[in-house]
């Protein structure tokens, strides 16, 4: 181990210092470019649907809904919504998907009797997500700004005024359950 | 001689009758001129009326029917999105009406604290309206006109 040290301590006696600084920058770049592509194809819906636990459940689920399939043909995929856009987020989302990688080798939620038990559990976790950020994955898409309160119908016009626009409430606090059934709701704030 | 002759006149006049009632399309008012033996094309759905605006009730007893779109809205045994607008403690922020109170009742009249579970399944009796124009006219009369064209001093 000291010996390691000593040898990385030590000037090159062997290499050129172009020959390390070369090498060095290769070795980055692949190394780089591997992490990258790495990161980009575990934030695919194919990638997230390769696990029957997402596939039979929430994927199943989301197919009815509108951000599956709509008149413009524009699809919300799995990490649109679940996974930070932003790369510091996403590295502390990644990490913590550790413990989802857990879960699948010690199948938490393996059958649908399972998955059903933990729903409240997860989907809370995810409400938390949101709440925290202020909705920022629905705010990638859906911009306060941009909304034209004049081609929606009364009744979300008069909410969005009231409650969005005034940063009362933020998307999550009314929008739930619009991509994946619910869970039981009892004892969630708004909900009976 | 003349009684061959005259099977072979009962078959012609068979053979026209079946020819000209299979060329024949039965136009109907709600089939169109698709044949009788054809499904014709699916008419294109029309969204649903969605102007929040009251109804009025055809009778006292209707049902209010829903003004607005209901798509994807969860009523199961997890959850019931119409009552985050429409329970009791909901009504001040989502300023939607309340149930109403006979839907706190179960079946031998008694108020219970929230909805009765029989009354739970919002969609048995409320529904949302299509912009669809009926293909067949309604006649219905409601109890105010029936009564105004009663004769004067008659009993009402």
């Amino acid at each position: 181990m000291l010996e390691l040290w000593g040898v990385l301590r030590r000037p090159s006696s062997v290499f050129a210092l172009g020959t390390l600084v070369l090498a060095g920058f290769a070795a980055g770049v692949i190394f780089w470019g591997g992490f990258n592509t790495a990161l980009e194809l575990t934030n695919t819906e194919k990638f997230c649907t390769g696990c029957h636990e997402m596939k039979d459940n929430v994927f199943a689920e989301l197919k009815s809904t509108i951000h599956f399939t709509n008149r413009s043909g524009v699809r919300a995929t799995c990490p649109d919504c679940h996974v930070p856009h932003n790369w510091t987020d996403k590295i502390a989302r990644k990490m913590q998907a550790s413990k989802e990688v857990w879960g699948k080798i010690f199948g938490t939620i393996d059958t649908r009797e399972k998955f059903q038990d933990h729903r409240l559990e997860l989907a809370a976790h995810e409400w938390a997500r949101f709440k925290a950020n202020d909705s920022l994955e629905c705010r990638n898409c859906h911009s306060a700004d941009s909304m034209d309160i004049t081609k929606q119908s009364p009744r979300a016009s008069v909410a969005h005024q009231r409650f969005l626009f005034t940063g009362e409430k933020t998307c999550i606090d009314c929008h739930k359950g619009i991509a994946h059934h619910l869970p039981d709701m009892r004892g969630v704030p708004g909900w009976q | 001689m003349l009684k061959r002759s005259g099977i072979v006149l009962l078959a012609l006049a068979i053979a026209a009758g079946t020819g000209s009632l299979t060329a024949q399309t039965v136009t109907s008012g709600l089939r169109g001129p698709t044949p009788l033996n054809d499904e014709g094309p699916a008419p294109p759905m029309l969204p649903n009326r969605n102007t929040s605006e009251k109804e009025s009730r055809n009778y006292p007893e209707q049902p209010p029917v829903i003004p607005h779109s209901i798509d994807g809205y969860q009523i199961d045994l997890n959850s019931n999105k119409c009552l985050s607008c429409h329970a009791r403690s909901r009504t001040s922020e989502s300023q939607a009406p309340m149930v109403s109170i006979t839907h706190f009742m179960d079946r031998d009249g008694q108020f219970l604290a929230s909805i009765s579970p029989r009354r739970f399944f919002c969609t048995e009796c409320h529904v949302p309206q299509n912009t669809a124009t009926p293909p067949v006219s309604n006649d219905f009369t409601d109890i105010d006109t029936l009564l105004s064209r009663a004769s004067p001093g008659g009993r009402r």
